[in-house]
Order: structure tokens, then C-alpha cells, then sequence
């Protein structure tokens, strides 16, 4: 077992995990970080991205121990005091989601886009999506949502 | 007293209403299967086989069950006597060969992947690790893969049986009285007019729904609890009851947030009775939870047929005949539906056209390969793709625009009500309407004169147009045919409505919505029915201990027969308060008016909130005479029909003729629905519809090695498109309302997986016709296509080469071992 400090949507973590635990197993079972959510085990769908210092990482294709020392956001920390995140909000008004189990990882990555690249071109959303896998909505609301928060950004830089 | 304020001022129906669901999906407050712990819980891991046929000689359990924390392990001999076998509920005769299915194999396994023993273990973790230790014995069998080989009876999946042909099916319009013999037409257009031959196939498919599926059972207490990620909690439950013999009384299934499904999670699977024995066994709560790769594995896969087809038509490309001769992939068991799937579409492949004589035949047959099941349109999308082809294949014989050519074919919108050849009445449509817009907003004429460009001067990258006009049946189904067809269930719907005292509205549905909305549909249909805010509605679901009675969410039916029974129940709330609402304003019970949540007195302005009437019938204090308190009701709707939502879909796609390579261009769909309650929905359906079929079209298939292992088995090998892969969609309808219930509904869940598939395939031979190319297998992969065009293997089946398959480099010999050379 190995000790690891880690903070997760702004609260202190300090516990031993085997080396072997990856870091989305410790977020659901050792945390109760339910929301973030397991789809694939080839780190292909992307469902359970989460923010590591600020940049999305697919926390399946990573070690707890790896985050030691490191600050973690999942989708339950990116709406501030009871303001949902102008990502999560656009996903809602454009019905970018059905069965939401891509969800929260699609709104990580979306979030990561835009801070990246706060004016995407339609296809460099696509691109920058790809590592995302959604059954249900056919992607056509997702990269509306990611325009909508865009050119909401756009606003509130102005 | 306060009540709260009932009166709405615009109709909730046809409002983009954004969904209720999305607060607990966007912000991770959801409540999947796998999220569930309970004290003292179990974890299970499945021991699979690694053959697609064997016999099981030995199980040594020894060392599992020595491993740290492993409570027990489970092998079908332990749990023969009490496993039964998994249901299949639509068997297509009497005499269908149905082998015995049982959860764990017992001495004999049938496909790689299916589960010949269960550890059980404190963490999950724990009993993988164990999972590893156990050892199984095996004796190869011979296997049975090719469905074509299948049905030659040469290698036997099921020895016992004495063939692989479950059974043959037959619909006949000359014997059923629908229409003419399909054999005179044949013969007829053989001497004087045009026949079609063709063969298609229907690759497999994996439904691959993003929540990997997951079971807890709770054992302890008085009743059995199971939650299940299924899109079925109230056949599950009927069936782990029955068949596990478990008082129905005592069994209790919940389906919380179910991530998606699309006819995947239709099924009573192994592992949900793994689950529940499990349980019973060790008296502690279990729980599995499928890894991505057990999932693409062992949950059923879809489609998989060959379509044997022979279209007649006179020279002027007047339609005459047409008949099916389907072989259907069973792969190794029957499952819940199994032979009934591909029966799903026996009806409808003479789509929209006015055909005077039908045949449909279906023969399904087991493989030694994932058993099959429903997967989004079941049935439908083969026979929408066969017809669809088939039209452009005639279009083409005869040289004549494939639009044109369907309009002369097609039911004109003043021939509904229309008896069509396979004995259905389509009640309403409009197949003009909704061309006429999708040619509009496609540009169609311009993209035709675009192609011609193109072709003129041979410009390496060839644009093909592709056209879908599709009808489909849903609102699955009326009891009555259903037990004609010999399906073991009805079809009916089961609501009921629950007025609070506080004027709030419970209302709960049977079917069980796992993506589609429902809790903002219903809530605006109950809203305009009752005149109560949109908001103060609440929709429970999906936990059979809170809607008692229902049939569940498949088949595009939920709106269609589930929604109109929560109509029928509304209404009968309303019944109920009248006489309160006349007693409470001293009038007659025949002089109350209800519109917009008030009951009035006919020409005057007295009147009652229907939430003043529900918290007096709540109190109860002063009853009209003879009347119990409350207004609650509940509705079992079932429909006498089915109902035919419509569309046309036009696809462009330009193709690389160097490379192969397909890129989708343009989509535009146009569907008739019906009333759409909520247009944001209706549109988002239609959406993931299309991309499923798209990539039917392009990119999906289930591949097999010869020994029978699957090794499309991950999302890096079965390839779900991604964002980069797709494109945005230009989608509009038109309506014709179904005259089916008040409502007027269609359905369209399916809509856009039943028709996208042959647009896309259409235009991509659109596209290379020019240069011999006949047809081309899905998915039309870009080294099928370019070894079409360039003429190795015209017809696009030839299997995919070694080196684009996916696998592990046989060459690749690296050492990794601790302190190997780098």
C-alpha cells in the first residue's frame, strides 16, 4: 500500500491505496466520486475524464498514486456555489445528452477544449472531442453546447 | 386554505421543453447500478470460456477458492438444479428447436464468452484476481461459425437438436389474402417486364450502450431487491420469479439511471441470475458489473442475416413482387426474442410501395457465436435497407431518377387508410410532403448537377447521393397480433395518476426510459391534460414495487401505447373531480366544464381549481354522495394497431477514388412522426439514430476469428464513430397525425437507425457505380471500397485483409520482461 495526498473538487485526501488502484477507482469507491463513471477498459470512451491540475485526463488510463500531490476536479466540483459551469448549462439548453453516461466526462472535455481554444471552429471541436464516445445523441447537440459556452465565453471576456 | 395556482396559459405540448432529467446527469448526482454499495457486499467476477464450442471435462476450483477474500465459488454443476433456463418468450411455432439455456454452462459451452463459473469475492478486484485461478478443463468441439454453413446442418451447435434450423417462417400474401402470388408475378415479369435478384447482407452488430451493464441483488429482508441496468425491470422481474422460483410478490426490480440500451439491455441475461444466486447463496448482497470487453463479448449483438431477394416489376418500373428469403444468425442460444426480431420485419419489406404480391420467409438459425437480440429498429432497418436498395438497384436497370422512380411506386397521400400487401393498414402519411421538403432543403437538383460535374471530368473525389423513403410500425404492440404471432406477452401500457392534495401530480408509467426523456414528456402531457404546471409533475419509473404493471421501454413504444395510457388515466382523473368540483359549486355533474385546470360551471363564472378539488377529495370531509375519496386513476392502454411514422433521408457522400475513404457530406432527414410533444427530443432521437445507422453503414461490424473469438471485442477494434467521424444533420418534419390514440403520436425512437443505413450505402454506390461496381458489404470500409472501384473483388465481400484487421502482431516478440534490452 502506498500513502497518497490528493485534492479532489477543492477538499484534502490523504490515503493508502494499493499501487495497482486506478485513479477513477479511488474516486468512486475510496471518495463516493460516483459521478465519474467507467465506460470502456482501453481508454477509448473517454466517460470518465476528469480535470488533473486543471487538464483533462482519462482517469482510467491513470494510477491513484500518480495523482499524489496533485489536484483532481471531476464533474461534481465544476459548478460553483450552486452556479452550474457555462459548459453544463449549455449541455442542458441544447440537449446535448440522453442517457447522460458519457456526460460528465464530455463536459470535462468540453471545458478543456475551451480552455484551451475559447473559439472553436466546428471541426476543431469535433477533433477535439474525438477521444469521446457517445451512443445516444449522435454528437450534433454536443458540438452546439460546446458553441453555445464558446460564444457565451465571448461574452463575458468582452 | 392555500392551493397552489393550477392555471396554464399555453399548451406544454409541442413546447422544447429542456429535459428534467438533465440535473442529476450534468452535475454526477446520478444513480447508475454500479454506484450502488451496500454492507457486507459481495463482488463477482465471470469465468468465461475461451472456445466457441467444448465440452467442459473439469473444473478445479481449489485454488480460487484458497485466494485472499473469495467467499465462493460458483460452476454450473452447483447450481444445475436451480438455474432453470434463460427465456425466450417468442418462439415462431410449435416446433421451433429451442435448446435449454442455462446462466452458467454446465458441461457443454456453445460461444467464446460464455460464463462457465462465478467467484465471489469482498472487493471486485479480489475476485478477478481469483477469477484467473480457477481452471477449467475443456475437450474442443467442432464449431459452427459462417451462418451459411450453419444451415447446411454439417457441424451441429446443438447436437441434441439434430440440426442448426430452429425453425422456417412464412408470410404469403396469396395465402393470407393481402395480395397475388409473388411466384405468378415472378414469372410474369420474367417473360414481360424487369426482375431484381439480389442478396444483401446484414453484418453484426454490438448495440455497445456507453453504461456497461450491472447487477445488485439484495437478498436480505423480506423481499428479493434486484437493481438491474436493463431497459425491461418488469419482465425481469416476471421471469427471475418464475424462473428461479421466487414468489413474484417477493421479487422487487429497480432500473435506476440506465445508460442507454437500444435494444441491448432488452434481455433477462446470465449475469442478472448469476446475480440473484449468487445472493441466495451467500445470503450477502452481490453485485457485477461487466467490464467493456465482457460487454462486447457476451451481451447480445444485433442484425446479422443474409437477405436473399427477388423484386419484379413491369418495364414502365411499376412494382409487382417481391420476396424475401432471409437466413438470421441465431448465434448459440434463443434469446429472449431471438427468431421474433428478424420477424419484427416481415411487414415491412414493402416499405412505402404499392406491391401486389409479397412473400416473406425466414429461416433462423444457431452458430456457434454471441447469441443475437433486437438492437435499435429490430427488423425494421433489414427490411427498410433491402427495399431501399432495391429501388435504386431498379432505378438504375431501368435509367430513370431512384426519387422518381419511388414516387411512381409509392402510396399517393390520398390513398390512406392503405391495405398493403403484408396484411397491414397504414393509417395515415404524406410521402410527397416530406420529399418535396427534403429535396428543398437538400439542394437536390444542385447536388445532381454537382455529381454530373464531377463524373464529366473524372475528378478524383465522386459525389454520391443517396435516398432512404422509409415507413416503419411501431407502438409496439396490440396484444391480439402479438398472440397471433405466438409471442408469449401482450402489448399493452399501464399508467397511473396520483393527485396530491397540494394539487403536485404523481404520475407513474410502466415503460422504463433509460435516455429518452420521459420524465419531461410526460410531465408535459400531464400538465396540458390536468391544467397543472409543467413543473409540479413528477414521473416514476422503473422500480417494480412503484409502477406495479408494465411492459417496459423498446420497440419506439413508449410514447406511442405508454403515453397515451397516462392520457387515459388523466382523463380519468378528471371524470373523478367532476362530481366533487359540482358539489363543491352546488351544480350538476352534467353543467361542469374542465378546461386549463379549472372546472366551471357551463355559462358562468363560477368555478374550482383542480387543486382546490384535490385537497378536498385529500380531506374527504364533506363527499358527494355515493363518491370515495380521491381522485387518483390509473389506465391500461392497448392499442388496436400499430402506428407508421414516415420520412424521406437524402444523403451525400464524396469518395476519395485513390484511397477509398468516405466522407459524409450532407444529411438531410424529413420525418413524419406524428404530433411531436417535444420537439428538442424528438430531434436529439433522430440524431443518434442517425449516426447508429450511419454506422451500420460505414463503420460498425462484430468480427469473428475462425476459431470463433470475437475481436472486434473493444472500442478500439468495433468501431463507434466519434464526433470527428460525423456530421452536423439538417433535419426537419412534416405531420400526419396517427389516428391510432388521442395523442396522435407515431414514434421515433428508431426512426433514424432505420432509415440512415441504406442513404448512406445508396449514395456511396451512387457514387462508384460508374465504375462496375454492383455492390459493396457493410460497413463499407475505405479498403472495400477502393477494392470495388479498382476491381479486386467488384463485390466489395471479399473478407478484410490480414494486416487491416485488428490483432495482436504475431511477429511482435519483444522481450518486456524486467531489465530486457530496450
Amino acid at each position: 500500500m502506498t500513502r497518497i495526498s490528493v485534492k479532489v473538487d477543492g477538499v484534502a485526501y490523504s490515503d493508502e491505496v494499493e499501487p495497482r488502484m486506478l485513479l477513477v477507482h479511488y474516486l468512486r469507491e475510496r471518495l463516493g466520486k460516483t459521478g465519474t463513471v467507467v465506460g470502456c477498459d482501453t481508454s477509448n470512451c473517454g466517460a470518465c475524464t476528469v480535470h488533473l491540475d486543471g487538464s483533462s485526463v482519462k482517469s482510467c488510463n491513470m494510477l491513484a498514486v500518480q495523482a499524489d500531490g496533485h489536484e483532481v476536479t471531476t464533474i461534481e466540483g465544476v459548478a460553483q456555489n450552486g452556479e452550474l459551469h457555462a459548459v453544463q448549462r449549455a449541455f442542458h439548453e441544447c440537449h446535448a445528452l440522453q442517457c447522460g453516461y458519457c456526460t460528465p466526462g464530455m463536459i470535462m472535455q468540453s471545458i478543456d477544449l475551451l480552455n484551451e481554444n475559447p473559439d472553436p471552429s466546428e471541426e476543431e471541436i469535433r477533433l477535439g472531442l474525438e477521444g469521446n464516445l457517445c451512443r445516444c445523441t449522435g454528437y450534433h447537440n454536443i458540438v452546439k453546447a460546446v458553441q453555445q459556452a464558446a460564444s457565451e465565453g465571448k461574452g463575458s471576456a468582452s | 386554505m392555500t392551493v397552489t395556482e393550477n392555471r396554464v396559459d399555453s399548451p406544454e405540448i409541442g413546447k422544447a421543453r429542456t429535459r428534467k432529467e438533465d440535473a442529476r446527469l450534468i452535475t454526477g448526482r446520478t444513480r447508475w447500478t454500479d454506484n450502488i454499495l451496500l454492507p457486507g457486499m459481495l463482488h463477482l467476477a465471470m469465468v468465461r470460456s475461451p472456445f466457441a464450442h467444448a465440452r467442459i471435462t473439469s473444473i478445479d476450483t481449489s485454488a480460487a477458492k484458497a485466494a485472499p477474500n473469495v467467499v465462493t465459488v460458483i460452476t454450473g454443476a452447483d447450481v444445475a438444479d436451480e438455474q432453470g433456463s434463460l427465456p425466450n418468450v417468442w418462439p415462431l411455432s410449435a416446433n421451433q428447436k429451442t435448446p435449454p439455456h442455462p446462466s452458467i454452462a454446465v458441461d457443454r459451452v456453445t460461444f467464446a464468452g460464455e460464463v462457465v463459473a462465478v467467484v465471489v469475492a469482498r472487493s471486485a478486484a479480489e475476485a478477478r484476481d481469483a477469477a484467473e485461478l480457477v481452471d477449467v478443463d475443456y475437450e474442443e468441439l467442432p464449431a459452427v461459425l459462417d451462418l451459411k454453413e450453419a444451415a447446411k446442418d454439417e457441424v451441429l451447435v446443438h447436437p441434441d437438436l439434430g440440426t442448426n434450423i430452429a425453425d422456417v417462417w412464412q408470410l404469403d400474401s396469396a395465402a393470407a389474402g393481402s395480395g397475388t402470388s409473388v411466384e405468378d408475378e415472378i414469372a410474369e415479369a420474367r417473360e414481360n417486364g424487369i426482375v431484381l435478384e439480389r442478396e444483401y447482407r446484414q453484418q453484426r452488430l454490438i448495440p455497445a450502450f456507453m453504461e456497461p451493464r450491472s447487477f445488485v441483488c439484495d437478498p436480505t429482508g423480506e423481499q428479493v431487491t434486484l437493481w438491474s441496468s436493463t431497459q425491461i425491470p418488469h419482465i425481469v422481474k416476471f421471469f427471475t420469479s418464475v424462473i428461479l422460483g421466487i414468489p413474484e410478490s417477493k421479487m422487487r426490480v429497480i432500473a435506476p439511471d440506465v445508460g442507454g440500451g437500444f435494444g441491448g439491455k432488452l434481455q433477462v441475461t446470465p449475469e442478472e441470475f448469476i446475480t440473484v444466486l449468487a445472493a441466495r447463496r451467500t445470503g450477502r448482497p452481490c453485485k457485477y458489473t461487466e467490464t467493456r470487453s465482457e460487454s462486447m463479448m457476451a451481451c447480445h449483438h444485433g442484425r446479422d442475416q443474409w437477405q436473399k431477394l427477388t423484386l419484379s416489376a413491369t418495364k414502365d418500373g411499376t412494382v409487382t413482387g417481391i420476396k424475401v428469403e432471409l437466413l438470421a444468425d441465431l448465434g448459440s442460444y434463443a434469446s429472449l426474442l431471438a427468431g421474433g426480431t428478424p420477424v419484427l420485419g416481415a411487414f415491412m419489406f414493402n416499405g412505402i410501395y404499392k406491391f401486389r404480391a409479397y412473400q416473406f420467409n425466414c429461416t433462423p438459425v444457431y452458430t456457434n457465436k454471441t447469441w443475437t437480440d433486437a438492437y435499435r429498429g429490430a427488423g425494421r432497418p433489414e427490411a427498410t435497407f433491402a427495399i431501399e436498395r432495391l429501388m435504386d438497384d431498379l432505378a438504375v436497370e431501368l435509367g430513370v431518377d431512384p426519387l422518381a422512380l419511388r414516387e411512381q411506386n409509392w402510396i399517393k397521400h390520398e390513398e390512406f387508410p392503405y391495405a398493403t400487401v403484408s396484411g397491414l393498414e397504414y393509417d395515415t402519411g404524406n410521402y410527397e410532403a416530406a420529399t418535396a421538403k427534403a429535396k428543398e432543403m437538400f439542394g437536390y437538383d444542385e447536388l445532381r448537377e454537382e455529381q454530373r460535374r464531377r463524373r464529366e471530368s473524372n475528378d478524383p473525389v465522386q459525389l454520391g447521393i443517396g435516398i432512404s423513403t422509409f415507413t416503419e410500425m411501431c407502438g409496439l404492440a396490440p396484444s391480439r397480433i402479438l398472440g397471433q404471432l405466438n409471442y408469449g406477452a401482450g402489448g399493452w401500457e399501464h399508467a397511473s395518476v396520483r393527485m396530491l392534495p397540494t394539487g403536485h401530480v404523481e404520475v407513474v408509467t410502466g415503460v422504463s426510459p433509460h435516455g429518452q426523456g420521459h420524465e419531461t414528456a410526460w410531465s408535459q402531457i400531464v400538465a396540458d391534460r390536468l391544467g397543472v404546471p409543467f413543473e409540479n409533475v413528477q414521473v416514476l419509473h422503473g422500480d417494480t414495487q412503484v409502477s406495479h404493471k408494465g411492459l417496459d421501454t423498446y420497440g419506439s413504444r413508449s410514447l406511442v401505447v405508454g403515453a397515451e395510457a397516462v392520457v387515459r388515466a388523466a382523463d380519468k382523473v378528471v371524470e373523478r373531480a367532476k362530481p366533487y368540483a359540482a358539489h363543491m359549486l352546488e351544480a350538476s355533474v352534467d353543467d361542469i366544464e374542465f378546461a386549463g385546470g379549472h372546472f366551471q360551471v357551463r355559462g358562468t363564472d363560477r368555478g374550482v381549481s383542480m387543486g382546490e378539488v384535490a385537497m378536498a377529495a385529500f380531506a374527504a370531509h364533506d363527499l358527494p354522495e355515493g363518491i370515495e375519496p380521491g381522485l387518483d386513476a390509473e389506465a391500461t392502454f392497448d392499442p388496436d394497431t400499430f402506428s407508421y411514422p414516415h420520412g424521406t433521408h437524402l444523403c451525400a457522400v464524396e469518395i476519395d477514388t485513390e484511397t477509398g475513404g468516405v466522407k459524409l457530406r450532407k444529411y438531410v432527414a424529413v420525418d413524419d412522426v406524428g404530433n411531436i410533444v417535444n420537439p428538442l427530443i424528438v430531434d436529439g432521437q433522430v440524431h443518434g439514430g442517425l449516426v447508429q445507422g450511419i454506422a451500420q453503414a460505414l463503420w460498425e461490424e462484430a468480427v469473428f476469428d475462425d476459431s470463433g473469438t470475437l475481436v472486434s471485442a473493444s472500442f478500439v477494434d468495433y468501431l463507434v464513430p466519434t464526433a470527428a467521424d460525423t456530421i452536423s444533420f439538417d433535419i426537419d418534419h412534416t405531420t400526419t397525425p396517427s389516428t391510432l390514440t388521442k395523442l396522435g403520436t407515431k414514434g421515433v425512437g428508431e426512426a433514424g437507425a432505420i432509415a440512415s443505413t441504406p442513404a448512406v450505402v445508396n449514395a456511396v454506390l451512387d457514387a462508384v457505380r460508374r465504375f462496375g461496381v454492383k455492390d459493396i458489404q457493410m460497413p463499407c470500409t475505405p479498403e472495400r471500397v477502393w477494392k470495388a472501384i479498382h476491381g479486386h473483388g467488384a463485390g466489395g465481400d471479399e473478407p478484410t485483409e490480414g494486416g487491416a484487421m485488428p490483432h495482436f502482431d504475431e511477429k511482435d516478440v519483444a522481450d518486456r520482461s524486467e531489465g530486457a534490452a530496450q
